[in-house]
């Protein structure tokens, strides 16, 4: 497949299980290996950026969200930390103010719900600074509620931040909610890409 | 009872691993009613057990005629197949034969090598080949032991690990707790033998030196330096091997490798 994401857009992979959404988004930030290929991050092939360098301009939040053991504010210094950066108390309040944990930083991660674990995963992803965030179904392992909520809060921090999201999603009412544009994969290929209106008919489902 | 029924030293000791096979036996068949099935294993280890302490038996008759440095090549042979047996407990774990090799080779073999030239080890073969295999089996089974912990502690926190990686953490450091749990778990035998010594057991090797007319204390301070000695080589096999394997996790590209294995789907019956 040939995909050209733009710059500050949100994507969403949409299509059933098996269809290659997370398999498509590990291998953005090269958590898995292209068999042929490549990807270019602003016209660079990215395996001539250090992975280390890549996955921290290309962030991750995945479906479940697997905090460090420690306090939420551990979790927020982690990324930075790997680059030499400590993380000011101020950024922290920052970022926690934005996922809407306000005030909880000394919290121990082990007591906070599916929901509340999630916004945690995504500010810490935030706090590296990346430039492109993959959001691999982040709302998927929680109830409707927290789903909402995360739904919410992405679209709050897409505006905030001005990032370019990739977000998998089975969910296509979802995707028409979230996305700027939407990229039907089916059997690890893509299927059509395009504005909520231009994929699904009035159905509700594909065009 | 078998020493009034054989009176011949191979008669007795043939009737002796009888008796000691079919109490392996009884545990196995103990075992098997408890549905745990160990019939295989047990029957193979025990056969391959006597055919390899027996060819060890007869090569060292014929060692004890050669000269000293012979027993080199013996212990190399030793920390080879040591390393074959370790990567076979290992599998789907990449490299692990390499780093079974360098870990027990440079853990059991530097202990033998100093102590040897510092005189603790003596260097005629009846006293450098028993002790050295001790030490080159002991530290098989803590390399056994880091390379599965090591295994299954990494698939069951793949995910925190892809986490980490995903952050921009060095591949080493993801795996970091992993590799110091595996260490420490290793070496619980190892510390345990130790901590035991004289109150829970009393080794072959002492029991063997106060057979041949040894001095009690010199036989039991010898065990400890037995004991002490394999808690090194452990010890350093473990560290090596720990030092080795964080980096067979992962592909060049800090690529998560070692994932979980698919779980096999349960047989569905034809019930009612």
């Amino acid at each position: 497949m040939t995909v050209e994401i733009r710059a500050g857009e949100v994507l969403v992979v949409v299509g059933p299980s098996g269809a290659g959404k997370s398999s498509f988004l590990r291998l953005l930030n090269r958590l898995d290996e292209p068999t042929g290929g490549t990807v270019r991050l602003e016209g660079i092939d990215y395996r001539q950026i250090p992975p280390r360098e890549l996955r921290r301009r290309v962030g991750m939040v995945t479906q479940t969200a697997y905090l460090f053991p420690g306090t939420i504010a551990d979790n927020l210094r982690y990324g930075p930390l790997q680059h030499g950066i400590e993380l000011p108390a101020e950024t922290i309040d920052a970022l926690l103010i934005q996922v809407r944990l306000a005030g909880r930083a000394e919290e121990d991660v082990a007591h906070l719900s599916g929901g509340e674990a999630q916004r945690v995963s995504v500010a810490r992803a935030l706090a590296t600074k990346p430039e492109v965030l993959l959001l691999d179904e982040p709302t998927s392992s929680l109830d409707e509620e927290a789903k909402g909520e995360i739904e919410k809060l992405i679209l709050m921090v897409a505006k905030q931040n001005g990032l370019t999201y990739v977000m998998a999603s089975h969910d296509l009412a979802q995707a028409a909610r979230v996305a700027d544009r939407i990229m039907v994969m089916s059997k690890g290929r893509l299927e059509k890409i395009g504005t909520a209106s231009e994929v699904i008919n009035a159905e509700g489902t594909f065009r | 009872m078998l020493k009034v029924l054989f009176a011949n030293q191979l008669t007795l000791g043939c009737a002796q691993a009888a008796v000691a096979t079919l109490l392996a036996l009884a545990v196995m068949l103990l075992a098997r009613q408890r549905k745990i099935h160990l019939e295989r294993e047990t029957i193979v280890a025990l056969v391959r057990g006597i055919v390899q302490i027996t060819a060890v038996g007869s090569i060292l008759v014929l060692l004890l005629r050669g000269p000293a440095w012979t027993s080199v090549f013996l212990l190399a042979a030793m920390i080879v197949a040591a390393a074959a047996m370790s990567a076979g407990r290992s599998k789907g774990l990449p490299k692990s034969f390499q780093v079974s090799l360098y870990a027990i080779g440079a853990g059991a073999g530097s202990v033998i090598a100093l102590m040897t030239c510092a005189g603790v080890i003596d260097t005629r073969v009846t006293s450098l080949v028993p002790i050295g295999s001790m030490l080159i089996a002991n530290a098989m089974n803590t390399n056994s032991l880091v390379l599965n912990r090591f295994r299954s502690e990494v698939e069951s926190h793949a995910g925190l690990i892809e986490t980490g990686l995903a952050l921009g953490a060095d591949s080493r450091q993801t795996v970091a707790p992993y590799v110091q749990v595996s260490v420490q778990s290793s070496l619980i035998p190892a510390i345990d033998s130790l901590r035991s010594l004289g109150i829970v057991w009393i080794p072959g090797l002492m029991a063997g030196m106060l057979l041949s007319g040894a001095s009690p204390i010199y036989a039991a301070v010898y065990q400890f330096v037995t004991i002490s000695m394999i808690f090194s080589s452990s010890g350093l096999t473990a560290l090596i091997c720990s030092l080795l394997i964080r980096g067979s996790a992962f592909s060049p590209a800090e690529q998560l490798t070692l994932r979980p294995r698919p779980v096999a789907a349960p047989a569905v019956g034809r019930g009612a």
